[in-house]
């Protein structure tokens, strides 16, 4: 039964980094904000199967709470406080070229294993990947925040790193107290929230969403 | 010995008869699901019968290149035949004369003696849809090798016969997340290597947009024939890769007995049918990539590989 679970983690986590890397390079706006939904639902699968072998109910929690709030509360307010028509651009003209970002994402993939693996020493015994691959997904979500110029994108990779954090944390600490996540639980969508108002607010000023276009001044007309 | 040989000619006959099967039954179901009645399943089978009917045309300029590549494009996919475990989980006589990188690369030598022939036919779109086929090629090798190097790491070795039988005893090394990456990053290769649609549309036929079909332009008759036919037999000896080896190595016959090579060739055959069928569905959903938005695709596909050995490196 254990091993199931513990093939299973890793599948879920192979799945995780897969998705923190697409939210690097995917073009269109709102299949980022589909594969963000997705790589939360599989962090609490993380935590569901983390939590099934030696018995967490704080690790059910927080993979309920995760589930709550981003996977159904942050995409809700990103979708009804953003215009739509923000979601079906494509965004061309990131920083860096897709290929590039993609070989960068490779790069910080291979520092975490590298920084993770001294790590999983401390980690919970049903879970050695979570650390590394915890730590790359927090990386290559730094790069996201990087590469992406819309401000979507951007709140996203923001929440990605928080995702990969957590998967780090749900494997060190399976016994994390539920105040804390709960309080993060509740800090993340009024993130989400005030970045969405902004967003719109500056939508519509200018008619797009590009924070990369707001380092420089603009005289109004 | 003899049995061996006859089980060899059995594969061989398995992969000659039902590929052009197969091609039918993927091109059927497309144009089912596209609500046209399309042509029959059996309509590859009459057009190699018509086409070996026909007198061959060869350009004035061509060589010896032009006139020799048919019969490599043929005879290269039943070379890899031999090496594969197309119906027998045991090992034939050349299972151990070759691994999936040997494999790769005889397939391979096909891929360049037809580039060799499209440039020389001396039509304008060869060395078009040569040269692209190069760069899908190139862009698609890294994957492979990566993917190959991971089933190394994992069953210790890349004989086919071997890698299939660490998948099936004991079953938990099958749902390992290595293997299930892997998998995917496969099937993408298969897309792109057989010129399936996120990569190059297969039954387009406008000239600025080929990739594959532009090679064999200026071919014609037998030659043409045999080109179809090794095209044909490619993507069923890949198939067979991916699902013999890779995806579902189960159902193959375990003695040499009549009846159990009987029982593994039906499902086998339904086993191929499953991939044509998935095959159809993406083929049906998603729209041919733009040229230079194909190495976004093989990214993803290069992605997934480096993914599969890295949560193998962690010892997941």
């Amino acid at each position: 039964m254990t091993a199931w679970l513990y093939h299973l983690n890793a599948l879920v986590l192979g799945l995780f980094i897969l998705t923190a890397i697409a939210m690097v390079v995917v073009r269109q706006i709102g299949a980022c904000l589909q594969i963000f939904v997705m790589q939360s639902l599989l962090l609490s699968a993380s935590a569901f199967l983390l939590g099934g072998a030696p018995w967490s109910w704080h690790l059910f929690a927080l993979g309920c709470v995760t589930i709550a709030s981003k996977a159904v509360l942050i995409p809700w307010i990103l979708r009804s406080l953003v215009p739509a028509q923000v979601y079906a651009r494509r965004e061309l003209s990131q920083s860096v070229g897709v290929p590039a970002a993609l070989l960068s994402a490779f790069a910080l993939l291979l520092v975490g294993y590298a920084v993770g693996m001294p790590l999983n020493a401390a980690a919970h015994s049903l879970s050695p990947g979570n650390v590394s691959l915890g730590i790359a997904g927090l990386l290559i979500a730094l790069l996201q925040l990087a590469v992406r110029r819309e401000a979507v994108p951007q709140i996203l990779a923001i929440l990605g790193m928080e995702n990969g954090a957590f998967l780090v944390g749900i494997a060190i600490a399976p016994n994390f107290p539920l105040i804390a996540e709960l309080a993060i639980a509740f800090d993340v969508p009024l993130l989400a929230f005030i970045v969405a108002i902004l967003a719109r607010a500056v939508y519509r000023e200018t008619g797009s969403t590009e924070a990369g276009s707001l380092a420089a001044l603009r005289e109004l007309a | 010995m003899a049995e061996a040989a006859a089980l060899n000619l059995w594969q061989l006959a398995f992969i000659l008869g039902l590929s052009p099967l197969f091609a039918g039954i993927l091109q059927k179901c497309k144009e089912l699901v596209a609500s046209k009645r399309g042509p029959g399943i059996f309509q590859p089978y009459r057009d190699l019968r018509k086409l070996f009917a026909k007198d061959a045309v060869t350009p004035e300029s061509s060589t010896w290149i032009f006139r020799f590549t048919p019969y490599v494009v043929f005879v290269i996919p039943l070379v890899v035949t031999l090496l594969i475990p197309v119906l027998t989980d045991f090992p034939l006589f050349f299972a151990f004369v070759g691994d999936m990188l040997a494999a790769g690369f005889i397939l391979a030598a096909s891929g360049f003696f037809f580039t060799l022939a499209a440039i020389d036919g001396g039509n304008p779109y060869g060395p078009m849809g040569a040269s692209r086929t190069r760069m899908v090629g190139f862009l698609v090798e890294p994957v492979i090798i990566i993917v190959l190097f991971t089933v190394s790491f994992i069953a210790d070795s890349t004989i086919p016969y071997i890698v299939q039988q660490h998948w099936v005893h004991p079953l938990s090394n099958f749902f390992t997340a290595s293997h299930v990456l892997l998998l995917i990053a496969f099937f993408m290769v298969l897309l792109a290597e057989t010129g399936r649609i996120p990569v190059d549309n297969p039954s387009g036929h406008f000239e600025l947009a080929m990739i594959d079909e532009s090679k064999a332009l200026e071919f014609s008759g037998p030659a043409l024939a045999l080109l179809k036919w090794g095209g044909y037999m490619k993507f069923a000896v890949l198939a067979i890769i991916f699902l013999n080896v890779l995806t579902t190595p189960w159902g193959l016959a375990s003695t040499g007995t009549i009846p159990a090579m009987l029982l593994a060739t039906a499902l086998v055959f339904l086993k191929v049918l499953a991939l044509v069928l998935l095959i159809v569905v993406v083929e049906s959903s998603f729209a041919k990539l733009r040229l230079f938005r194909i190495t976004d695709f093989v990214g993803a596909a290069f992605a997934v590989a480096v993914t599969a050995m890295v949560t193998e490196l962690l010892g997941l």
